[in-house]
């Protein structure tokens, strides 16, 4: 989609820089001459909105590790005392960034339902898609890693069950839990690298992102209706200022959710333990984890078996990077795949349960429920997707992004008219 | 060959069906009630504590709480914008009656003790001078209250929890609710430490309060369901000292967000007119 710039700098100053460093230049094929499909919707804004949410938890973050003292002894009151009171404005600091983790989630999984459903990850878009798998996937260890820090008592438990995992690997397992522990429990060690990663990680998730927007700015925007630009001239409009505008309307429609958490229910997706500083000696009645992450924390729990159950977990996330090549049907958009389109829904409904079921005390019978939704979460991918790959039968797509764009214009006036 | 139409409500029912199933499985053995929500002055968009309501939670605090509970906040919060209401002086002269260890020794290397000034931390409770003096004597240490009223929570299960983050029904006040329960559950006469909201219902600290127990200026009836009400409120501010604050800058956050969407909404219209 995108050539050699045609960018032209008006002044001499400009030009004179543009011949040394073609910065400008790629600004203004990327982010302004930049052809964009012309039928996409607001369900295309939240790669803009995921952009900022990176560099308001960077700002934020950033801010935040100037007065957190990352010991054990400290690290409590050091958010809870010196930051949520002493420093100026430093609750409102410490709201946009708690509240800030689970609206990137938030938009996250937007944007990764919108590329499931309108089959964003198909050819020539797979390793788009991936880049994007990886990217989720550092971000749940990031925020893992950031919920260890207020060291409360939750943040102690989440640490302990999650770094308990790798015990279960044979043979090895304990030595690595003592090794990412840094002792024979998690302690004041395993909180120190922990803060070292949770500052890394984000840099190299925003490195990611520039791989990720430059896959993207190659292979082009998918779009509703899943089929290639053809006529760039008929089919795609510039994007600024017709997608700049759009992404950052649906930003600040975003932002007034954001706010709403931030100044008037800042406390809702906290859990009220870890108001209470970490004591190995008092585990919380009921340890759970962030919300963004209970689907997989109840996949987890629904396995008898802790290694198996490892297993699955980690299985849940890597089953995303082999979509392209489990969905083999030609048509993209679920809005021409009636069978894939039903299945779709069935498997939001799925994640939903699992994530209701993972912050439930576990019982029998709804450990029950747990494998027959883990069974549904992995059968979508694994089955359903290859098997209406050849079964299904699709409606016809458009020939084109325009025709199917004055389709639906010329399909509203004669309802209206 | 499959063929299904776009049952989206359906689905949404279903899910809400099964949803509610679930919940009902989960909560087959709630033996014992939630604690009542009641309403406080600082719930809402437009909450703010009652200055009057906190001093008189400050006394309830300072006379019977603090007898084993820390509140490990400086006296100088007292005085804050949003807060009780205490006049610098006030802070000043009550900070005095405490006697607090310096930190650091004086210039002949004695470590000594000294009145406490607006900048200390309020001293523990004198009897119990750690956690393990005081587990030692009570049996459980008596937990910080300092952010007691951000630690308490209790299950309200589907659909409540959903509700409960939505505007003009968010539920922030949980913890407020659940220590005026606590204090107002003690309902069997014969036996102190039975209380009817705490979890197993067998709960470590005996009644502490009781009707006329503390003597209020104001002329508000001495009762125990005022004391309750009132602790738990001066316990949510000390919690979160910043509400009144936070929700001030929300407000204007709020109206300029609103606004700047709206304009942005017609600008985009005008951009995209002649695409479509």
């Amino acid at each position: 989609m995108s050539g050699p710039s045609t960018y032209v700098p008006k002044s001499a100053i400009g030009r004179w820089f543009e011949s040394r460093l073609p910065l400008m230049g790629l600004v203004h094929s990327s982010f302004i001459a930049y052809p964009v499909p012309r039928n996409l919707n607001y369900m295309w804004t939240f790669g803009a909105i995921l952009s900022f949410m990176l560099v308001a938890q960077i700002v934020t973050g950033v801010v935040l590790a100037m007065h957190y003292v990352p010991s054990a002894s400290e690290a409590f009151s050091s958010v809870n005392f010196r930051i949520m009171r002493d420093v100026n404005y430093g609750w409102l600091i410490r709201y946009m960034h708690s509240n800030g983790a689970s609206l990137f989630f938030l938009a996250g999984y937007i944007h990764m339902f919108r590329g499931l459903y309108y089959g964003s990850f198909k050819p020539p878009r797979e390793l788009l898609w991936i880049i994007g798998v990886i990217i989720y996937f550092l971000m749940m260890a990031t925020a893992f890693m950031g919920y260890v820090l207020p060291w409360g008592s939750m943040s102690f438990a989440g640490a302990t069950v999650i770094t308990n995992l790798t015990s279960a690997i044979p043979l090895v397992g304990n030595s690595i839990a003592h090794w990412l522990w840094g002792g024979f429990a998690v302690g004041g060690p395993t909180l120190n690298r922990f803060f070292s990663l949770h500052y890394l990680l984000p840099f190299i998730i925003a490195a990611f992102v520039g791989l990720h927007v430059w896959a993207l700015h190659v292979a082009g925007q998918n779009n509703p209706d899943g089929v290639e630009v053809k006529d760039v001239a008929r089919d795609t409009v510039a994007f600024t200022p017709y997608a700049t505008i759009k992404d950052v309307l649906g930003l600040s429609v975003f932002l007034i959710l954001y706010a709403w958490l931030i100044f008037y229910i800042p406390n809702y997706l906290l859990d009220a333990d870890n108001s209470n500083p970490a004591n190995p000696l008092a585990t919380p009645a009921h340890v759970v984890p962030e919300w963004y992450l209970l689907p997989f924390y109840a996949m987890l729990r629904a396995i008898p078996n802790k290694l198996m159950g490892v297993i699955v977990l980690f299985a849940a996330i890597v089953v995303l990077a082999f979509i392209p090549w489990l969905d083999r049907s030609p048509v993209k958009s679920a809005k021409y795949r009636p069978a894939y389109r039903f299945f779709f829904w069935v498997f939001v409904a799925v994640g939903i349960g699992l994530g209701y079921l993972g912050s439930q005390e576990p019982t029998e019978g709804l450990a029950l429920i747990a494998r027959i939704l883990t069974f549904g979460y992995f059968a979508f991918f694994l089955i359903i997707m290859p098997v209406l790959s050849f079964t299904e039968k699709t409606k016809p797509i458009p020939t084109s992004i325009a025709d199917a764009v004055l389709t639906k214009t010329k399909t509203a006036a004669v309802a209206a008219g | 060959m499959i063929r299904v139409k776009f049952p989206v409500l359906a689905l949404v029912a279903m899910a809400l069906v099964a949803a509610s199933a679930l919940a009902a499985l989960a909560q087959e053995e709630a033996e014992q009630p939630n604690p009542p929500r009641l309403d406080w002055t600082f719930s809402g968009m437009f909450g703010i504590y009652d200055k009057a309501q906190l001093q008189r939670g400050f006394q309830v605090y300072k006379e019977v709480c603090s007898t084993c509970h820390a509140l490990s906040i400086p006296f100088r919060e007292l005085s804050d914008f949003g807060g009780p209401g205490f006049t610098e002086d006030q802070v000043k002269t009550l900070a005095a009656t405490y006697q607090v260890t310096n930190a650091q020794p004086n210039d002949k290397g004695e470590i000594f003790k000294r009145p406490a000034t607006p900048a200390d931390i309020i001293p523990r409770p004198e009897a119990y001078p750690n956690d393990q003096a005081a587990a030692a004597a009570l049996g459980k240490a008596p937990p910080d209250m300092a952010l007691l009223a951000k630690a308490l929570k209790f299950e309200r299960g589907f659909p409540w929890f959903v509700l409960d983050a939505l505007p003009g029904l968010e539920y922030q006040e949980m913890g407020a609710d659940y220590i005026h329960a606590i204090l107002t559950g003690y309902t069997k006469p014969d036996d102190l430490q039975w209380n009817l909201y705490y979890p197993g219902h067998r709960i470590a600290m005996p009644q502490p309060i009781t009707n006329g127990a503390v003597d209020y200026k104001d002329g508000t009836p001495p009762t125990l369901d005022n004391y309750a009400r009132d602790v738990a409120a001066f316990l949510s501010w000390a919690a979160e000292p910043n509400l009144v604050e936070r929700k001030r800058i929300g407000l204007r956050v709020m109206i300029f967000l609103f606004l700047f969407a709206i304009l942005l909404y017609f600008t985009k219209k005008r951009i995209w007119e002649w695409v479509h």
